[in-house]
């Protein structure tokens, strides 16, 4: 049987001596974390005087949207995320197969896109509207036509690129519940509903919570939808307070206390679910036996599948093609090939280097399971909710320190000059990236090893086997589905990252979202559509790697 | 290890220095002057290495590089980032006759740490239908009621607004300049959103009957491929505003060399280039931009629109009034 236990928690395995996990994940952390420091230490700069003209200007409109924004986005997402999870999971009906994995397809939309394109089309000057006005004869004014451009359009186009992360984990969780579970709830008088929000539900809460906290993180750091929206948030603060106002220590304040907010989040999700840990207490399962309906009622799922599909993909897609096919022999260039490749490359470099990373500091928190090691990881998982940009220059701050002092002291001493040696190049910007979406892999990493009994590490290590050998020989093999989503997860947001790579990129080096977002910045939105769509391309492979690979995960199948 | 290893120094990838080569931060697109450099490129032998993005991100990394920055030129498409640089003590005055003869005085800094590259006028759009350019006069007028719902304008946030609030802050005062943003505010028929070229859609639409928008953003769209935004724009006329008074409010795209240039005399000569014919006809001819010489003849679509009185207000006093501004569209509610 399978079924949230209340158990004590883990005991220690580190209890009193030296362990040298400690120390790595010590330094691990230090350094990754000095971004998040730096931008944490900016309160104690003075900066009151635009804080009391933000006071009694437009701050309380900045968290006011931020919140609404937040909880709409998480509403919808969640919506949008479990319910088609647990109809692929669950029934059978014609197109479940390619729905499952089409359902994915969003997350390689980003955020900024999919706003352009609805723009594009329904924008009071776009030719939905246009050709209304001229079918009908009306004037702009005569009819009432939804405004896209505004808070709410911007939760609708947020929510449908971000619900993969809740349908992508939902869907894992709900495909490793035992079947056993549900048949109880059933032979107990609940009809399939009642099962699903009484026991599936309440079963994958901890990996909804891991798809809607990066989905508000995600929200949070968004910058280019809201901007382009109208829409005030804490991030477009963020910005007009330090391009505007010019003063970039309260724009860092502004960031530290988003950093804050997200923190308190965290911390009070962690506390309301007190002791509770979600482990499988059986490893029986019995092959899926999806339910079927008959007659109409049979395309029923499928329509409700097909929903955030459509919305989140296909149609943003078809547009993109429309004015890719307009522009495209303006727009791809000799240098279009290079941009395809620096994407690539660093989508590559990162994703690996977080993995490995999230690795080792996840397998760290557990064989410690001490209150230091959750306190690094959970300083360590903020960093997601913090716009690109701030990230960027909190990795500025501290390496090109660290340049110019390296190079004084080589010019004092030898007589030569070493210039910049990390800022400035890819590995600055590996390591922002690395700060930004470590929170990514960590997150699914560790769903993953939670669902691994402590019991799997004491067999381990009563057989003698070394922690590392432990990790190696026990925990990757099990969580090979988690690194494979965690891998791909972070790919496919590198992919997709703009502002960091903005600030820090070498001279000369462009990328796919690069070139988008100069284009479509010059509101020349048709022109921006072929870069755009080579980014979806790319990102599409990652994600159907990926759900191949879900549906390939659930134990007991063959 | 040797992996590792390996992967570190194509990471760090040390790049070798050479002699003929000049570094640049640019706020302006790739787009809009990779071009342009390649020509020079073409002619000089010197290589050129760009890096774009946003000014203030760039500003930041300058400052935060210090001594060792790579970047010899900063590229800026305000003047009040140029003025920021300065301040931050980024930049470093050029001697060059070439300069000071090619660009006026009023579009450079009064001690030669930027110059300005190209010009671009903030004007009034109008419906062609339903507006007539009697109706119209400054932008003060703006703010008149009986433009209430009728006026459109991007966000407050972006800078070409920010700048014409610096202007107007010089020759009116605070008092003045917060009454007409509150005016203007009241006057507008949706809340900011979208660019330039949103605006000029909106009016096209009838959505408003005015927009604040600059003047290379209606050319670009007049001389796009993608027939909607011909239309839309051919629906909209300009007007320039203040022609009895101080003029139409004008803004620089503009270059300095900065203080820990290595190759001082090369940027020195790509700033010469920049502002000699060649390049400032490409400006023109390429983005509708204005040319900072009155030597250089301006694109057809330019030529449309004739003639106009600029403002002249010293440029840098738009960067210093800058946050000034942004504070008093705050409290108007100017979003």
């Amino acid at each position: 049987m399978t079924s949230a236990t209340l158990e004590a928690p883990t005991p220690s395995l580190a209890t009193g001596n030296f362990h040298p996990w400690l120390l790595l994940l010590m330094l691990l952390s230090l350094v990754l974390a000095i971004p998040v420091v730096c931008i944490v230490f900016s309160v104690f700069l003075p900066g009151a005087d635009v804080w009391q003209h933000l006071y009694e200007t437009v701050l309380s409109s900045y968290v006011v949207n931020s919140l609404i924004l937040l909880a709409g986005v998480c509403a919808l997402a969640m919506v949008l995320g479990t319910v088609p999870a647990w109809l692929t999971t669950m029934y059978d009906f014609p197109g479940r197969k390619v729905l499952s994995w089409g359902l994915l397809l969003p997350m390689a939309m980003p955020a900024y896109i999919i706003a352009y394109t609805y723009t594009g089309m329904l924008d009071a000057a776009g030719p939905l509207q246009s050709q209304l006005r001229d079918l009908f004869g009306w004037q702009f004014g005569d009819y009432w036509f939804p405004e896209i451009r505004s808070i709410g359009g911007a939760i609708l186009m947020l929510a449908l690129v971000l619900y993969p992360y809740v349908y992508l984990l939902c869907r894992a969780a709900f495909n490793e519940q035992s079947i056993c579970v549900l048949e109880v709830s059933r032979s107990l008088g609940c009809g399939p509903c009642r099962s699903f929000f009484k026991v599936a539900l309440p079963l994958a809460r901890p990996a909804i919570i891991a798809g809607l906290s990066l989905v508000m993180m995600e929200t949070l750091a968004d910058y280019g939808t809201v901007q382009y929206f109208g829409v005030e948030t804490f991030t477009t603060g963020i910005f007009r307070t330090w391009f505007g106002l010019g003063s970039s220590v309260a724009a860092a304040q502004l960031a530290a206390v988003l950093l804050g907010f997200i923190t308190l989040v965290v911390l009070l999700e962690a506390w309301s679910r007190k002791q509770a840990r979600y482990h499988h207490t059986s490893t029986r399962y019995s092959k899926l036996r999806r339910t079927q309906f008959t007659g109409w009622r049979r395309f029923v799922p499928t329509l409700i599948c097909i929903v955030p599909l459509t919305f989140g993909f296909i149609v943003p897609a078809i547009q993109l093609l429309v004015w890719a096919k307009q522009t495209w022999s303006d727009v791809i260039d000799d240098e279009f090939l290079s941009l395809l490749a620096h994407s690539l490359e660093l989508a590559a470099l990162a994703s690996l280097a977080a993995l490995v990373l999230a690795v080792f500091i996840c397998y760290g928190k557990r064989v410690l399971s001490n209150s230091l090691s959750r306190f690094i990881v959970r300083l360590l998982s903020t960093g997601y909710a913090i716009p690109g940009t701030v990230i960027a220059v909190g990795v500025l701050i501290p390496f090109s320190w660290l340049d110019n002092r390296i190079d004084g002291w080589m010019r004092e001493n030898m007589d030569i000059s070493t210039g910049l040696l990390f800022s400035g190049t890819l590995f600055a910007l590996v390591f922002a990236y690395l700060v930004r979406f470590l929170p990514v892999s960590m997150n699914t990493v560790e769903a993953g090893l939670s669902k691994i009994r402590p019991t799997m590490d004491e067999v381990g290590r009563s057989m003698g086997l070394p922690t590392l050998a432990i990790l190696r020989r026990v925990h990757v093999p099990m969580l090979k589905g988690s690194l494979l989503t965690a891998l791909l997860l972070v790919f496919v947001d590198v992919l997709k990252e703009l502002p960091a790579t903005l600030i820090l990129r070498p001279f000369n080096f462009n990328t796919l979202a690069i070139r988008t977002y100069e284009l479509a910045n010059e509101e020349r939105l048709a022109d921006a559509a072929s870069p755009a769509l080579a980014i979806v391309l790319a990102g599409i492979i990652p994600v159907i790697i990926l759900s191949r690979s879900i549906a390939k995960s659930r134990p007991g199948h063959d | 290890m040797r992996i590792c290893l390996l992967l570190l120094f194509t990471l760090l990838g040390a790049e070798a220095s050479f002699a003929a080569e000049v570094n640049i931060y640019s706020a302006r697109k790739e787009a809009l002057i990779k071009p342009l450099l390649d020509k020079y490129t073409e002619q000089s032998g010197v290589e050129v290495n760009l890096i774009t993005g946003k000014a203030d991100a760039l500003i930041k990394r300058l400052e935060l590089e210090g001594v060792n920055s790579p970047a010899d030129l900063l590229l800026t498409t305000d003047v009040g980032r140029l003025h920021r640089a300065r301040q931050l003590n980024l930049l470093a005055a050029v001697d060059s006759a070439e300069l000071t003869k090619n660009i006026p005085s009023i579009y450079r800094d009064p001690e030669n740490y930027w110059f300005a590259l190209s010009l671009r006028s903030r004007v009034i759009v109008y419906a062609k239908e339903t507006v007539s350019a009697e109706d119209l006069s400054t932008y003060e007028a703006l703010a008149d009621p009986v433009w209430k719902k009728k006026v459109c304008v991007r966000s407050s946030s972006n800078i070409y607004n920010q700048s014409l609030v610096s202007a107007m802050l010089v020759h009116l005062g605070e008092a003045k300049v917060e009454g007409w943003a509150r005016g203007l505010v009241a006057n507008l028929a949706r809340s900011p959103k979208g660019g330039d070229r949103d605006q000029i859609k909106a009016v096209a639409i009838g959505q408003c009957k005015l927009a604040l928008v600059n003047t290379y953003y209606l050319a670009g769209m007049l001389s796009s491929k993608i027939e909607a935004e011909v239309n839309a724009a051919n629906k909209v006329a300009l007007f320039w505003p203040n022609q009895n008074g101080r003029g139409v409010h004008v803004n620089i795209s503009g270059a300095g060399v900065t203080r820990s240039s290595m190759h001082k005399e090369e940027a020195r000569k790509l700033l010469e280039y920049l502002s000699g014919a060649e390049a400032q006809l490409w400006y023109a001819e390429n983005n509708h931009e204005y040319p900072v010489r009155s030597d250089v003849p301006v694109s057809e679509i330019l030529r449309s629109w004739g003639d106009f009185k600029a403002d002249d207000l010293a440029l840098s006093r738009l960067g210093e009034l800058n946050a000034s501004a942004v504070r008093l569209m705050d409290r108007a509610g100017w979003k």
